[in-house]
């Protein structure tokens, strides 16, 4: 049937709306692709697909030499205590940015009681924290931090606390917010101080998110950390750098395959996580 | 003096009137329940009470305080003398039963020892014995989704009788339930409150449970209150000018359309 033979009071009043939205995002999408110089045509052009596929073959097969692996274990470890310091210090920052940022945390939204506005002006101060914190990439950072304290990961360390610790603390009060919060309510109307109430009554809830989006975090950190090191942050980005330069592509493969059983350990982990707080 | 409202109103943000001029005084371990139609107020009147909604008008005292001229640490220990049983009982799924019972004294405690009681449980004792009142001793260390719905209802008044108030509120809070356990938490709510000397004020949907538990009814109708009277003198038509179908009611209750039943409208109907 078509649409036209419906009566008015049959038509989905949104469907109108959602059109025009649909057109209007592709009005505003496509500039863009052309703005970024996409075009995949040029992809499968054959003197670009030969360039490719010499580029490719000199990577195999991957590198096994022994002095070499002594160097990849050294970098792959030197990348996961980079990303793994670098979150532990943005969880510390984020976890009470969170915490005050959280709405369904303000126990003076009940009533509401005296003091609203100074919940308000803190939880608008914070968000803007945290918008500083997240605003300057990752890189930026490390770039800087090399020049004032050397190269090597201590620079990676601080640059990842800072972008990462803006961003944990976003997604965590967000994870928060999105949660039901009426258990949260129901303990705070009865004289629940807010930290007790986000353990008892928003934690239980929202645990598994918040692990699950945690620990995909640290792996977003170790790819993180691998490209600060192509600014001097130590690791397996340095070491990639230097393989590069010197043309070596079984070294390159080699470190490529590190990062791909990295991925998988993550998922690994975050699966295990999940399970345990299911 | 347990609660005391004065001429209370409440305009909700979007402009609709909850309340308007409501006064009632309930002094301490008095029982009370507040009927009447869905949309009548007894909500609002009940968050007003538990310190939880402040009144756009009106005065309000609770346990002897005037809530919205304390400083927030009084205020908050205000609350935690103040009991509340919700219709839907607000505990997440994925906490143990015995840690739903023990967050009742959360707001008595501070915060290492809450923290401690929510890594470990403290208080495993007081858990078992609030919970063995409500007939569920043996459902300590499960989970709360493995309950019942009735099961639940029955945990979250565990954790009020565990919470010790001195003032207990609850809205709806058998509206849910099966006749027979409707009755036994109205039952354990009475005893505690008589044991205590605690006050109760509940909302109730079933008037029949409202007459039998309560010496003293309050009927609410359209934000005010129409009558306030020992149960005994609740006539079929005083309960029929309450639940009447007004000009353009939408929400009324379905018996309140057949006005010459004796009681309406019951719970187990």
């Amino acid at each position: 049937m078509s649409a036209t033979a419906l009566s008015p009071a049959l038509r989905d009043p949104l469907a109108q709306r959602r059109l025009g939205w649909g057109i209007a995002a592709l009005v505003v999408l496509w500039p863009l692709l052309g703005l970024a110089e996409f075009h995949p045509a040029t992809l499968f052009d054959p003197a670009n697909l030969n360039v490719m596929r010499t580029f490719i073959a000199g990577f195999l097969p991957p590198s096994t030499d022994r002095d070499f692996l002594g160097f990849l274990l050294t970098a792959t470890l030197q990348t996961l205590a980079m990303a793994t310091a670098g979150m532990a210090l943005a969880f510390l920052i984020a976890v009470p940015l969170a915490f005050c940022a959280t709405r369904s945390l303000s126990i003076s939204a009940i009533g509401p009681a005296n003091g609203r506005w100074r919940g308000r002006v803190v939880r608008q101060a914070v968000r803007s924290l945290m918008v500083l914190l997240r605003a300057v990439p990752e890189v930026v950072w490390a770039l800087m931090f090399v020049r004032a304290l050397g190269l090597g990961p201590a620079a990676g360390v601080l640059a990842l606390a800072i972008t990462y610790g803006g961003m944990l603390a976003k997604v965590y009060s967000e994870i928060l917010e999105a949660t039901d919060a009426r258990p949260a309510r129901a303990l705070l109307q009865a004289g629940t101080g807010r930290i007790a109430t986000l353990c008892f009554g928003l934690l239980p809830l929202a645990a598994q998110e918040l692990v699950s989006y945690t620990v995909y975090r640290w792996e977003c950190a170790v790819r993180a950390a691998v490209v600060m090191g192509f600014v001097g942050a130590g690791g397996l980005g340095q070491l990639m750098d230097q393989s590069l330069k010197m043309l070596s592509g079984g070294e390159v493969s080699s470190i490529a395959l590190v990062f791909l059983a990295l991925v998988v350990l993550a998922d690994a982990i975050s699966m295990a996580l999940r399970k345990v707080l299911a | 003096m347990s609660l005391r409202l004065e001429g209370v109103g409440v305009v909700h943000a979007n402009g609709r009137r909850a309340l308007d001029g409501v006064s009632l005084r309930v002094a301490a371990g008095e029982r009370v329940a507040l009927i009447g139609p869905s949309g009548a107020g007894k909500t609002t009147l009940l968050r007003v009470a538990a310190a939880g909604l402040r009144p756009t008008t009106g005065a309000v005292s609770l346990l002897e305080a005037d809530p919205w001229a304390l400083r927030p640490a009084a205020l908050k220990s205000l609350r935690a003398r103040i009991g509340f049983v919700h219709q839907a009982p607000p505990i997440p799924p994925r906490l143990r039963v015995v840690t739903a019972v023990l967050a009742g004294r959360l707001g008595q405690w501070g915060v290492g020892k809450a923290l401690r009681s929510w890594l470990v449980p403290g208080d495993v004792a007081g858990a078992r014995d609030a919970l063995a009142r409500m007939g569920l001793a043996e459902r300590l260390f499960d989970r709360c989704d493995q309950l019942s719905g009735g099961q639940l209802q029955r945990v979250a008044v565990a954790r009020t009788l565990y919470q010790a108030p001195g003032l207990v509120l609850a809205d709806e809070p058998v509206s849910a339930l099966d006749a027979t356990t409707a009755d036994t938490v109205l039952r354990k709510l009475v005893d505690y409150s008589s044991g205590a000397g605690a006050t109760f004020v509940a909302s109730l949907h079933a008037v029949d449970l409202a007459l039998r538990w309560f010496p003293r009814i309050v009927g609410v109708r359209e934000g005010v209150v129409l009558f306030d009277l020992p149960a005994a003198q609740v006539t079929p038509e005083r309960l029929a000018a309450l639940y009447a179908a007004g000009e353009g009611g939408d929400d009324r209750e379905p018996a309140a359309v057949a006005p010459h039943r004796a009681t309406l409208p019951l719970a187990s109907a």
